[in-house]
């Protein structure tokens, strides 16, 4: 299964990579939502994979039972899920608004910044 | 996507499902649920009244500029964590209380208003984020 | 699940049981300080009128607060603190040590100053767009990186003040700032989630975060487990969050384009979290690891150095000259990780404090430049020493201090980085680091000489000057950021002092692991 779940996110990473070397905002934007992901099910196969209980504690007793599942890896993807949601929203908004003032996505022709031709500084008084 | 029906249900679709996220808010105190999707649902049931009904009178609904919403949750948040400065124990620690009110027993604690902290910040901000993207929408 | 203590649960193997120090809760004061008073600035946003006022207050808190903390430091060695009760390493654990604390404070200190600048800058709108509580959480985020000791955690403080650079990346939504802000928000969201790819890995292999915890385990892993990848791959993120070349091409694109107090504080603060953690995870975590890649880390350094102040020489606009500078000195600091002697250590230490404090007050003073003749070009500035004297004696101070010459506090870390790269041998690097000085030179005076020094061409700025700073406390700002650059240059020891038992405890690493796990407990 682990195996698997490496290959999947081997998959997920060259999908990412192909998409930022494009330079296209938008397809970088999707490129690195899809590197999240990538990274989330490492982390969850990184904490090892077992079907075993899921790690709640019963009722009726104070520790969980043997062989539960690692609770602390979901606890890292979640938080990682949160955190790349906020930013995927930001940078969503802020491609927007630079797509619409800017009035393109590539990145080729985003000069506003560093303006082309710029000469260099003066050599004399 | 303004057609009557969908503004005729969607402020008690809104309604329930401010109801339904404070519900999943508590029970996460010992079943699943909490803070973060109890704010989801909460967020986007604001989002759902945004679309049907426009952004302002949302804004109104809220009364408190979302931001400022997540700021209460943050200060709350951080104040649960630091009431344990007074029992000796370190930052975040869990404290525990069971009051009789009104012959009912209530189980009190810090993570409890820590959750409410999440609650608040994943609304508030969540909240803005949908409210700014509507709002571009239309202009 | 109050019940969970009555029902005679044996809790003293995974719950602390004694007391907490009440000096203990100075670990965590920056934080808290930060985050409390931000939120509350968040939750009163219509009062602008008051966010200066308790936002001045927060950081003359917080660096009382680091202060503090720097004392017991320096008293008591490593401290620590684990979140809610549990044991390390179940728990989050905030461990601090003399270099965590030291650029803990010279943060705070450089923040409090770019906060008196912005008060004095008119400008009501920046206020209601929120300057106040984001500098407060991003203040949060930079004390938190410095002083966490639990890698994860470490991530999430990099997230909250690179979340909060955002919001002030774009305060005012001005064309150039959309497009500086796209190209510092991807490359850096992607080296965080390289980060977080590392931390995965380093998860899978250690099956803990805590990084005391990794650094006691690592000895045992290092046949098995591979530690090299993940080492490479912490310096290729922290490396790019540092602005290491070849990574380094998102900081020139972007520092210029925000308002001159946002570009201040980030020139000054942000990628010394980037270098911090490269010191840390290098250091504290790979040790062994870090001494195989000395040679690539000693030759991205170089480079790093060299191309960096190439670029400078190239600029004519002086907030972008002043970008190429910041990237030149992150290669300065990376060479005394190369080097990895306590000496070398010490000099990157030193290096760090100074580069806070100097590149904040070369970014202010170009502000006040462009306040005084409206350009940042440096084909209109002229004649500013025949109008503004006072002006010109703190621009030669900034200029011969970051270009590291005595009497200023460059020559310090700069001499000993030298004599450690002598001392291994490493003669080109000791090169490097003297070509880029002299390099650095020549930009910079370049710009004293024709900003200040040549009289006035009759060319003016494509803008009116206006002063819209209040000019007392933009030269109450620099002044109290050139005050420390004097008093380092002339009386380093102290400063020398604790960066070298900064350094001296990041390379003995049983005193951090016995501050977290005090006589071996937790095995």
């Amino acid at each position: 299964m682990e195996t698997a779940l490496s290959a999947l996110v081997g998959v997920f990473f060259a999908v990412s990579i192909y998409l930022m070397l494009s330079k296209h905002m938008i397809r970088i934007l999707l490129g690195v939502a899809i590197l999240g992901n990538g990274v989330n099910l490492l982390i969850f196969t990184a904490g090892r994979l077992v079907r075993d209980v899921p790690p709640i504690i019963p009722l009726d007793l104070n520790v969980p039972q043997a062989g539960i599942a690692n609770p602390l890896p979901q606890a890292l993807v979640l938080t990682a899920i949160v955190i790349a949601f906020a930013f995927f929203a930001f940078l969503l908004v802020l491609t927007y608004r630079a797509y619409q003032t800017l009035g393109t996505d590539d990145t080729e022709h985003m000069r506003v910044a560093e303006p082309e031709g710029e000469s260099p500084p003066p050599m004399s008084y | 996507m303004r057609t009557v029906i969908f503004r005729t249900v969607a402020p008690y679709l809104t309604s329930l499902m401010v109801l339904f996220s404070i519900f999943v808010l508590l029970r996460g105190h010992n079943e699943p649920g909490g803070g973060f999707i109890g704010g989801l649902i909460a967020a986007s049931a604001f989002a759902v009244y945004g679309i049907a009904c426009g952004v302002s009178p949302v804004r109104r609904a809220m009364y408190f500029h979302p931001m400022a919403l997540s700021g209460f949750g943050l200060l709350l948040a951080t104040l649960s964590g630091l009431l344990s400065l007074f029992f000796d124990v370190p930052f975040l620690t869990g404290l525990w209380t069971s009051p009789h009110l009104f012959g009912v027993e209530l189980d009190l604690s810090t993570p409890l208003f820590f959750d409410i902290g999440v609650y608040f910040v994943v609304v508030g901000s969540i909240t803005s984020v949908a409210l700014a993207l509507e709002e571009r929408e239309k202009s | 699940m109050a019940g969970t203590s009555e029902k005679n649960v044996d809790l003293t193997g995974i719950m602390i049981s004694t007391p907490t120090e009440p000096g203990d809760w100075l670990i965590i004061a920056p934080m808290v300080i930060c985050l409390g008073f931000g939120a509350s600035l968040l939750m009163f946003r219509k009062e602008t009128g008051q966010h200066a006022i308790v936002a001045m207050f927060a950081l003359g808190l917080l660096v009382l607060s680091d202060i503090a903390l720097l004392m017991r430091v320096l008293e008591k060695g490593v401290i620590s603190m684990t979140m809610g009760r549990w044991l390390p390493p179940f728990g989050i654990s905030f461990t601090v040590d003399a270099l965590g604390a030291t650029l803990a404070l010279t943060s705070a200190v450089v923040a409090f100053i770019v906060a008196g600048y912005a008060v004095g800058s008119a400008g009501t709108s920046q206020r209601r767009y929120g300057f106040f509580p984001f500098l407060l959480l991003l203040m949060a985020g930079v004390s938190g990186s410095f002083l966490t000791g639990d890698i994860f955690n470490l991530y999430v403080w990099f997230e909250v003040l690179l979340i909060a650079s955002f919001g002030l990346l774009i305060l005012g939504s001005e064309k150039s700032q959309l497009d500086g802000a796209t190209k510092y928000a991807f490359p850096n969201l992607v080296a965080t989630t390289l980060f977080l790819v590392a931390t995965g890995y380093l998860y899978g292999t250690f099956g803990t975060l805590n990084m005391a915890d990794i650094a006691r385990k690592a000895a045992g892993l290092r046949d098995t487990g591979p530690l090299m990848t993940l080492a490479v791959l912490y310096l290729f993120a922290f490396g790019m969050k540092a602005a290491a070349f070849p990574v380094n091409f998102w900081l020139p694109a972007s520092y210029h384009t925000p308002r001159i107090v946002v570009s201040a504080l980030f020139a000054g603060l942000l990628t010394k979290v980037g270098v911090y953690a490269l010191l840390r995870t290098q250091l504290t975590l790979f040790s062994a690891e870090r001494a195989v890649l000395g040679e690539l880390i000693a030759w991205v350094a170089a480079a790093t150095m060299i191309f960096g102040v190439l670029g400078a020489l190239a600029q004519s606009d002086i907030r972008r000259l002043f970008g190429f500078v910041v990237v030149s000195g992150i290669g300065t600091m990376m060479a005394g990780l190369a080097l990895g002697s306590p000496l070398g250590l010490s000099g990157t230490i030193v290096y760090a404090v100074h580069s806070m404090i100097v590149m904040t007050a070369l970014y202010l003073l170009a502000g006040m430049i462009y306040e005084r003749a409206g350009s940042f070009s440096l084909h209109s500035l002229s004649g500013l020493y025949a109008s503004h004297p006072l002006l010109a004696a703190f621009a030669l101070v900034l200029v011969l201090a970051a270009a590291g010459l005595p009497p200023f506090s460059g020559l310090w870390p700069k001499a000993f980085l030298v004599k450690a790269a002598i001392d291994v041998g490493a003669w080109w690097l000791a090169f490097a680091i003297l070509l880029t000085a002299l390099l650095t030179t020549i930009a910079l005076g370049r710009v004293f000489a024709l900003a200040f020094w040549r009289g006035p061409t009759g060319e003016t700025g494509s803008a009116q000057p206006e002063l819209s700073t209040h000019p007392a406390l933009a030269y109450g700002a620099l002044f109290a950021l050139t005050t420390p650059v004097v008093i380092f240059g002339v009386y380093p020891e102290p400063l020398v002092q604790v960066a070298g038992s900064a350094a001296w405890s990041l390379l003995n690493g049983s005193e951090y692991i016995g501050a977290v796990f005090p006589s071996g407990s937790g095995q």
